[in-house]
């Protein structure tokens, strides 16, 4: 690992200020470090932020605090009481002792799994811009099949912000510039021609909040995450449904998907084949078609376009069964 | 661009035995007065005063004075003060030494295993603050207002941690590599809000890998410690 600068903040004013990359779990940046991927010269230690505390929201929505670890997320009251989906993915991810280290901020922010971003032999348009994709040709069993470019087709590891795009999170920052808040939908970018590029935050550009809206009376949620191991292992496919019925009419529906995106993918295609329909599998089937129709699988990975349209049907089988 | 080695800082001495009063624990009856690492340690230095100079013997027996560790300054390094099983330690360390290898290699402190390290395998698992964490994936400087506690402070007053003894009794390991991180993990598993079955023990333990698989009598052990707690 390369040696570098540490300093520690305790305003977010000076955090902002400060140059260097952000670590608070490091569950992420440390692995990388050790691999030599990510290489700072500068780490800007953030644990001592006032960033730690679940509170609702004056329109009875919630807000969460950035350095929230994913285990005191999981279990809140309120979380997983009225944001079920959420706990379910957060608990479906890592293991307990990462989930007590990451943070809410970080885990937005993680790196995928792609096996050749995370050796430095390979080529890797994502680690080094314009080197080459090793994957494209390569084993790319676990890739992405959804939002991939000819110069990246790696995963976005995360579970919970499949759950936050299904909840319609919304990122709140802080930067040289300013305070500004960007919906989830519109923080990731899918590669084209800059993987190297994952999201809109721009230098010195500090993630202190995701808020979550109130979901509308009566919704229920649920996380289905398929992968090869029952535990602590990432997603090949899963997916993410929040659904309100009236009678046994979907009346408002959000699906999002994990382990098949270079992005946390959300679907509205899938959205709008449920919203106003009847809850049954054939309406269930016809939204994971949509969702997958756009799905540009690779030599090793064709498996997942079946996988991750299984992974919607029985999720809003669960979803919907007991309402 | 050749990186530094890892173990730039860990120079031979390292291993040798500190001048820093050692963990109540680690020289309690508990154990005896030897400890496996000392056995070893010592086995090390005389298999090499067989081979090479009486000097080089003399250097490796000889306990590292103080100052090796507190007054040390290496390029680089910063004032770090760690709270380990109640007792505060100050050490210099470099930024980039992990909490792993502050306690192994800085502290004398080897129960902590390193297995994959990279967050994978659970070896590591050590308590933050009363929560299970994976000390090789946090750097040591980044927890000087923590309290920490190692497999070495678990047992309290000369009696094992409930965890340790169900462990024995259901003869919870086989080589015995992974068993602190379990013993670590299981510990703080206790206080956390997770069901009543072995399903929910094993997906509780899913972050601690044994290659071995005493996976059965851990879960028994855990289940025990759990029913006693």
């Amino acid at each position: 690992m390369q040696a570098f600068q540490y300093s520690q903040v305790k305003s977010i004013d000076v955090a902002v200020g400060a140059n260097g990359k952000f670590i608070a779990g490091g569950t992420t940046l440390v692995d990388l470090m050790k691999l030599n991927v990510e290489k700072p010269a500068a780490l800007v230690d953030i644990n001592g932020l006032p960033l730690d505390r679940i509170e609702s929201t004056p329109d009875g929505g919630l807000r969460i605090g950035a350095l929230v670890r994913n285990s005191d997320l999981a279990w809140n009251a309120d979380v997983k009481q009225r944001y079920v989906v959420l706990s379910e993915a957060l608990l479906s991810g890592a293991s307990p002792q990462l989930r007590n280290m990451a943070t809410t901020g970080g885990n937005l922010l993680q790196r995928t799994r792609c096996y050749y971003f995370r050796d430095t032999n390979y080529k890797c348009n994502k680690r080094e811009p314009g080197s080459g994709c090793d994957a494209i040709d390569g084993f790319n069993r676990i890739h992405a099949i959804l939002g991939a470019s000819e110069h990246c087709v790696a995963t976005h590891p995360s579970d919970m912000a499949v759950a936050m795009m299904a909840l319609e999170a919304t990122v709140h920052t802080r930067g040289p510039k300013g305070e500004r808040s960007i919906a989830l939908n519109d923080f990731y970018l899918v590669p084209g021609t800059t993987p190297d590029k994952e999201n809109v935050l721009e230098p010195g550009e500090l993630i202190t909040y995701v808020t979550l809206p109130p979901l509308p009376q009566g919704t229920r949620s649920h996380y289905l995450k398929l992968r090869d191991r029952a535990s602590y292992e990432f997603a090949l496919a899963s997916a993410a449904v929040v659904v309100q019925l009236s009678g046994n009419r979907i009346q408002h529906a959000r699906i999002a998907m994990g382990g098949v995106g270079t992005k946390p993918w959300r679907s509205k295609e899938a959205e709008q084949a449920l919203q106003g329909k009847e809850a049954n599998e054939h309406t269930f089937r016809a939204a994971a078609e949509a969702a997958l129709k756009p799905a540009k699988p690779l030599r090793d990975n064709a498996f997942k376009v079946e996988l991750a349209r299984r992974a919607i049907v029985r999720a809003l089988q669960v979803t919907t069964q007991t309402a | 661009m050749r990186k530094p080695p890892d173990t730039e800082l860990l120079e031979p001495d390292a291993e040798k035995p500190s001048a820093e009063p050692s963990s109540p624990h680690e020289s309690s009856s508990l154990f005896g007065r030897f400890s496996r690492r000392s056995f070893l340690t010592q086995l090390g230095a005389a298999s090499l005063a067989a081979t090479t100079a009486p000097l080089a013997h003399a250097a490796a027996m000889t306990p590292a004075p103080a100052a090796d560790i507190d007054g040390k300054v290496i390029p680089g390094a910063v004032p770090v003060a760690l709270k380990i099983n109640g007792q505060v330690h100050r050490v210099m360390l470099e930024p980039r030494v992990t909490l792993l290898d502050a306690l192994r290699e800085n502290l004398q402190l080897p129960g902590t295993k390193k297995g994959c390290d990279h967050g994978q395998c659970g070896a590591c698992t050590v308590h933050v603050n009363g929560r299970r964490v994976n000390s090789c994936l946090s750097f040591a400087v980044m927890h000087q207002n923590d309290e920490i506690t190692t497999i070495e402070g678990l047992a309290q007053d000369g009696e094992l941690h409930p965890v340790q003894a169900a462990f024995i009794e259901h003869d919870g390991f086989q080589c015995g590599y992974c068993t602190p991180g379990q013993i670590m993990s299981a510990s703080a598993l206790l206080k956390e809000p997770i069901g009543k079955e072995d399903a929910d023990v094993r997906e509780a333990m899913a972050g601690n890998i044994c290659r071995c698989g005493a996976y059965t009598n851990i879960v028994a052990a855990v289940q025990q410690a759990r029913h006693s707690a």
